[in-house]
């Protein structure tokens, strides 16, 4: 039992430690902008490709670096050629365009490298296991990739309080137009923060392709539950980011590990049968089975009882 | 298969509005007999669509070069139905509307079902235009029991088959004591579950089932929060009927967390299966139940996958060396020539009135037939360990120099299972 809660601990933070590289540049992004970017997890796709493009060629380190910054680029220029010429138009117009860029991005991927997983693997430096619970051995790639996590963490939460660059983003946050008005050029920083979100989430591409897989819907499948960590989390909220990234983690690792149903907790107050047999589905559904969906039934019920999220301070 | 623009539009207003199909199949170009192949060719099914699709390309080639059948040649055409029931009925729609008239698909039962039924339907309504439907892998049972129609044919052994078998060599294996069973939370999954608590109660009684997972189909790429339950419940064995990356995901987990345990699957031999158990390093270990693997040592079988391996290696920079891992769509293709032959016709229900009942020599050798009474095809079945390889294993998997090894075959006439499929055929 023990081991089971140790090394679902493990894999639930590093999981929820994924999330938050991606998070943290969404959450960033839409305070900033107002906007949700519907094509975040493309920019984690387009990481995971391009790093393992890169990787055939100069090996996996150099694709570390390479990639994020490609990706950046590309993000960068996205904001100042398409973004910023829909801003004009509203929210909504800007809402659609990421929408459309996510499809379009699966489509070029698709194009390029096809639709079935690419052969993209851990460097042969990190391929031994790094130590073992009792008797279950911990991959150190694993390892590489937590560690790596909480480093951009604290390297991010160090340039966000520490650094005049912060100070401008953290003002442009709460109080854009006085940012503007201060002289700083507000366009640029939206393009620089951007850019800097994209890359964030290509690095988050590049670390968990070769552990996951590397394939042409791995936007479609993270997407969502990115929303939920930062409505969850509360816009804007760099430690509320962190603190749903890893909430989610914990909890969608943690529910596969229950096998309660709910005729084991009627069982326990003594209730033995289903009083309604038609709902005999729902009955004996245990908590591993619903797990993929929990995420979101806490997005629901933040969003009822506390619009703001964890940590925010704005309203949804 | 020339239409009108008139008739195009036509046809997608009626479908679009009222599901109904009007667009006129065209017979077949004259000198082709084509085949739409529906599966996954993109997301989580997509690994194993495509080395289906490679298959049954394979297959048509291979006839062709021998004459094809009544002088027309086989012609394999993809539809990517996403692994979604809706999307693999528009895809149905449009391969018919294009003038096909025979399908094929394989990967999940749940959209097989719905192929079936959609084609019973559409057969009704449009005598004298009937399409036929032949299932190469999905084998949920209810395919050829309450669900069964004349216009469905199955190649693979159903998952009942392949159970029995599994649990009959599994009973004489002392050392199995705790089963922890993980599978797809659909109806095939479901279906591999509920028979293996009933099987290994019947045959094992003292065999105690310490797990019992189900798990979205296709959508997990990281197993290591179920590994660890296992590694928590103590098992020593594992059953599973998982398929795609869903099995070589699993296994990549299991190897990752140094789970040391046996494991009796349905297809560990699917792609990026072999590789994953290499690196769990369960020599002999990972059992799995099929209609054959490359190393029985039958000669026309050994030529062919030489001749499907040397077709489809890569340069070694991407992708994977693809071995022969549907020996049941050649047993497809080939009956479904034979067919042809015998009945003189292209036309779906005489196809079907051929195959009705057909022996045939197998792909592996020895003797099949397709029960009449249900579309099951009834053949050898063997159970095959994977680990490291003698002189009468030539052929490794994924490069990994491992290879399928024979641990057990069972006779066809000890894979029949009673059927309560009543079909209706059609009047002729």
């Amino acid at each position: 039992m023990l081991e089971l809660v140790l090394v679902s601990t493990l894999n639930g933070v590093l999981y929820g430690m994924l999330l938050f590289l991606m998070a943290s540049g969404l959450t960033l992004i839409f305070s900033m902008m107002g906007v949700l970017n519907f094509a975040h997890a493309s920019f984690y796709m387009l990481g995971a490709f391009f790093g393992f493009q890169i990787s055939r060629y100069v090996g996996f380190w150099t694709g570390l670096i390479l990639a994020p910054l490609l990706v950046g680029v590309i993000g960068a220029l996205i904001e100042r050629y398409g973004l910023r010429n829909v801003h004009r138009h509203g929210h909504v117009a800007e809402l659609l365009f990421t929408f459309g860029l996510a499809f379009v991005i699966e489509e070029l991927v698709q194009m390029i490298w096809g639709k079935s997983p690419v052969d993209y693997r851990i460097p042969s430096l990190l391929d031994f296991s790094a130590f073992t619970i009792f008797s279950t051995n911990y991959p150190a790639y694993k390892m590489f990739m937590l560690l790596f996590a909480i480093v951009i963490f604290i390297v991010l939460l160090l340039v966000l309080t520490r650094t005049r660059v912060g100070l401008i983003i953290q003002a442009s946050l709460t109080h854009p137009r006085m940012v503007g008005a201060l002289g700083h050029n507000v366009p640029r920083i939206f393009m620089m923060v951007f850019g800097f979100g994209c890359a964030l989430a290509a690095v988050a591409g590049v670390i968990a392709g070769p552990a996951l897989v590397t394939q042409s819907n791995m936007a479609a499948l993270l997407g969502p539950i990115l929303f939920v960590v930062v409505v969850v989390g509360g816009l804007g909220s760099l430690s509320g980011a962190f603190v749903a990234s890893l909430l989610i983690g914990l909890l969608q690792t943690f529910a596969i590990a229950i096998n309660l149903s709910l005729s084991d907790i009627f069982g326990y107050f003594g209730i033995h049968s289903n009083p309604m047999p038609f709902l005999n589905d729902i009955w004996r559904v245990t908590v591993a089975q619903i797990g993929p969906i929990l995420p979101y039934l806490l997005l629901v019920l933040i969003l009822i009882f506390r619009p703001t999220g964890l940590m925010g301070t704005r309203d949804t | 298969m020339k239409f009108g623009l008139a008739a195009r539009l036509g046809a997608v207003a009626a479908f679009g509005v009222l599901a109904f199909p009007f667009a006129m199949p065209v017979s077949g170009a004259d000198d082709t007999i084509k085949i739409a192949y529906i599966d996954p060719l993109s997301g989580g099914g997509a690994s194993i669509g495509e080395v289906g699709l490679k298959t049954f390309q394979f297959l048509a080639d291979d006839l062709n070069a021998k004459g094809g059948a009544l002088g027309k040649k086989f012609e394999i055409v993809g539809y990517d139905n996403k692994l979604n029931a809706q999307e693999t009925l528009v895809q149905v729609q449009k391969a018919i509307d294009s003038g096909i008239r025979i399908l094929t698909q394989g990967n999940g039962s749940a959209f097989a079902a719905a192929i079936s039924d959609f084609v019973a339907k559409y057969n009704e309504r449009n005598p004298g235009k009937e399409v036929i439907f032949f299932n190469y892998a999905a084998v949920d049972p209810i395919l050829t029991n309450e669900k069964c129609t004349f216009w469905h044919f199955r190649w693979d052994a159903n998952s009942d088959q392949k159970m029995e078998a599994l649990t009959n060599y599994m009973k004489d294996k002392k050392n199995i004591k705790k089963v922890y069973l993980i599978n797809q939370d659909y109806s095939f999954g479901q279906s591999v579950r509920t028979q293996a608590v009933a099987m290994l109660k019947a045959k094992r009684p003292d065999i105690e089932i310490v797990g019992d997972e189900l798990h979205p189909l296709l959508k997990i790429t990281d197993f290591a929060p179920y590994v660890a339950k296992i590694k928590a419940s103590g098992a020593d064995t594992v059953i599973t009927g998982n398929w795609g990356q869903d099995i070589a995901l699993l296994l990549k987990a299991a190897a990752d967390a140094g789970l040391q345990t046996d494991w009796y699957t349905y297809y560990a031999g699917g792609s990026g299966g072999p590789t994953a158990i290499k690196q769990t390093n369960l020599n002999h270990r990972v059992f799995a139940v099929g209609e054959g693997i490359p190393n029985l040592g039958y000669e026309p079988a050994n030529q062919f996958e030489k001749a499907f391996r040397a077709k489809y290696k890569t340069d070694g920079t991407s992708g994977t060396n693809l071995s022969l891992f549907y020996p049941r769509a050649v047993n497809e293709m080939r009956m479904l020539a034979a067919a042809i032959n015998k009945s003189k016709s292209t036309e779906p229900a005489k196809i079907g009135g051929a195959l009705e009942g057909m022996k045939f020599e197998v792909y592996n050798g020895g003797e099949g037939y397709m029960r009449a009474d249900d579309h099951q095809f009834i053949q050898p079945l063997y159970i095959a360990s994977f680990g490291e390889r003698s002189a009468k294993e030539p052929f490794d998997e994924e490069g990994t120099g491992w290879g399928w090894k024979l641990a057990g075959k069972i006779e066809a006439a000890n894979t029949v299972l009673p059927t309560t499929c009543k079909m209706s055929r059609p009047a002729s």
